[in-house]
């Protein structure tokens, strides 16, 4: 076997530097074989079998804040890029492979403590191996009176999916949103914490997000500036009740005033959590061999309308929900299709409701995430696939602006020479306040040249939505520079205040190289 | 490349219909979530590889709506073999082993930080305990 070894490291050096790493960790705990290195890989990579495909040289795996700083100072000395992962769930954003080939993974499983729940006040504070999983069953185990909100996919964690930003489905799912307090092990391996985490003796650590004087806790979001390994997390006070309501409207320009009507109403908060605009007319365009997109010579907006009234089917529609006690989300819901009901033609259908605690039955469909309960059923729509990686503009939450990423993607599609069926894309969801976000996979293969033509598709999308003034709100660390690029106002002003602050804190440039784009001195000069 | 089913799946998730008929919430009553896998798994008189399996396995490959390891085998093996991995008596360690550690499909790899080794084995002993010898 040949050892793998770090860009700029020699053989004897890392060799050196996996021993001291074995002293600070076990044995058992530094991974450098050909068969673990597999199991560090992206298993949704879209370089199979390509010299660009990410590989680390060795995995390391501490068990504590002092192995994780012990970690760190090694790597210092011996100059090794660290990439640190939670739960190494992050699949089509990279899963747990790194941006810069031969980075060894700073593997943070073992850390799995949750160190609280709290439902008085409604947190937890957790290390960053808890998946969602394992803070559910805890709370499960114990009765606490809180929900947690899980991502689609639950098998990720609490801290890995709040620092990458990441949504979920209820008035939680903006989960950087929810973090409080952040324990940092910095590159020089002092361990710091945010907040009134910095006060010794602290009370109020998960209370209260902000402490004293400049709020850094973002710094330490998609970045990396430091290794988190304790978080703290609000939760939800389990809700009474829970009901879903349907709103349909018939024509095409009902989506500007629909949309309004959804803004005010979810920045009211009379409406809640994560919702996704569909079309069951555009479905059925799709459905006949047509695209979702407005394509270049496609059918007009007066014939598709057309096929809406003689199939019986809405232009626009949307399943919104409902979180609290009864009375209170039964006269919201009548509030809000009041307000809708000033669209003409719209059309309302109760949905589902739920009294919690609740059990449900097996064979209920019900989206579990709605209810905090962290599952995988996501993956049943793209069984016997290879993978994917997310596109994810954000856009303005608006009716014209969907109008627009319609006609925008639809040309940039028809310009790529992709036919209808190849053509990615997923109406937006309100997975944070104030914005849409378009999210749609595009698939990744165990073949070459499809994962080229998919890759040249990706960086169309990035550049043609970067153009109109849409950026990514994550991206997979194959694109990380690509769409770092697309930041750039005046003169990449916020690209180069990383850089100085990584510079800074960050000297060696040991912690996970070309995280967000953000690259150490020796590698920016290297890669320009 | 596939015909475009990402596409469709991001669309069929934009388009599936609303619940048919709403039902009244439920009456408040003992905290009993569903088996799913979710919850806590006693394993009273139960291996520890059953456990382990609930834990590390079910979420996919389990029984109930929206597994997709079992609906994924379902479509693949139709009725030749059972859809669920615990009801098979063909696997062998070999290639429990090399799923588990490479992945398949959609199914990632499994590191040893998430399922050791000594955990492995036994989900293995679990899942080939009714093999013919």
């Amino acid at each position: 076997m040949t050892m793998r070894v770090p860009p700029g490291v020699t053989p004897s050096t890392f060799s050196a530097a996996l021993e001291q790493f074995e002293k600070a960790v076990g044995r058992n705990w530094v991974f450098t074989s050909d068969d673990d290195m597999e199991t560090y890989r992206d298993s949704y990579s879209p370089f199979w079998h390509e010299q660009a495909d990410r590989i680390p040289s060795a995995a390391v795996a501490p068990d504590s804040v002092e192995q994780v700083q012990a970690v760190v100072r090694i790597a210092n000395a011996y100059g090794i890029p660290l990439w640190t992962i939670s739960t190494g769930k992050n699949l089509a954003y990279g899963g747990s492979s790194p941006a810069l080939s031969g980075s060894v993974v700073c593997d943070l499983k073992r850390m799995d403590r949750i160190v609280e729940v709290n439902d008085k006040n409604h947190y937890a504070l957790v290390e960053p191996g808890v998946s969602y999983f394992d803070l559910y069953r805890y709370i499960q185990e114990h009765r606490l009176r809180v929900w947690i909100d899980p991502p689609d996919p639950g098998w990720g964690s609490p801290v890995g999916n709040s620092l990458e930003r990441g949504g979920g489905r209820t008035p939680m799912g903006d989960h950087f949103a929810s973090v409080c307090g952040l324990e940092v092990v910095l590159a020089s391996g002092e361990v710091m914490r945010t907040g009134m985490g910095a006060l010794p003796g602290a009370q109020t650590w998960q209370q209260y997000k902000y402490g004293f004087g400049p709020y850094v806790d973002g710094l330490f979001s998609q970045s990396n500036f430091g290794i988190i390994t304790k978080m703290g997390v609000w939760l939800m006070p389990e809700p009474e009740a829970y009901r879903e309501g349907r709103v349909s409207v018939p024509k095409h320009d009902d989506l500007v005033p629909f949309v309004d009507t959804l803004s005010y109403l979810m920045n009211s908060h009379i409406v809640r959590g994560t919702m996704l605009l569909e079309s069951p007319v555009l479905g059925y365009r799709q459905s006949q061999g047509g695209s979702v997109l407005d394509l270049p010579g496609g059918p007009s907006i007066a014939e598709t309308e057309a096929i809406g009234r003689e199939k019986n089917l809405a232009y626009w529609s949307m399943l919104l929900h409902f979180w609290g006690p009864p009375r209170v989300i039964d006269a919201q819901w009548e509030y809000t299709k009041e307000k809708f009901r000033a669209i003409p033609g719209a059309s309302f259908q109760d949905g589902r409701a739920y009294g919690f605690p609740v059990e449900l039955g097996e064979t209920d469909n019900v989206q579990r995430v709605y209810l905090g309960i962290p599952n995988l059923s996501v993956f049943a729509l793209i069984a016997g696939g290879q993978g994917h990686m997310d596109f994810s503009p954000i856009i303005p939450m608006t009716g014209e602006a969907v109008f627009e990423v319609l006609k925008v993607f639809g040309s940039a599609y028809a310009e790529m020479g992709v036919p209808p069926k190849n053509q990615f894309f997923a109406l937006p969801w309100t997975f944070f306040p104030r914005s849409f976000v378009l999210l749609f996979g595009l698939p990744v293969t165990h073949n070459i040249e499809q994962n080229r033509e998919n890759r040249k598709v990706f960086q169309r999308l990035v550049e043609v939505a970067a153009q109109h003034g849409w950026g990514e709100y994550r991206t997979h660390v194959a694109f990380m520079d690509l769409v770092r690029s697309v930041y750039s106002w005046n003169h990449h002003a916020l690209g180069r205040l990383h850089e100085t602050i990584k510079d800074a804190v960050d000297p060696n440039g040991i912690l996970s190289p070309g995280k967000s784009g953000i690259w150490p001195r020796q590698l920016r000069r290297s890669r320009a | 490349m596939r015909s475009g089913f990402l596409a469709s799946l991001a669309f069929a998730l934009a388009t599936q219909p609303g619940a048919a008929s709403p039902h009244p919430p439920q009456q408040q009553g003992e905290r009993i979530a569903s088996s799913w896998t979710t919850t806590t798994i006693s394993g009273e008189g139960q291996s520890r590889g059953y456990v382990e399996y609930q834990k590390y396995c079910s979420a996919c490959h389990g029984e109930g709506v929206g597994r997709p390891g079992t609906i994924a085998l379902q479509a693949k093996y139709k009725d030749a073999l059972p859809a669920l991995l615990d009801k098979r008596t063909d696997l062998t360690p070999q290639l429990i082993k090399m799923y588990v550690r490479n992945g398949i499909t959609v199914m990632p790899n499994f590191r040893k930080t998430e399922i050791s080794d000594p955990e492995l084995d036994r989900i293995v002993a679990y899942l080939t305990r009714n093999n013919r010898p």
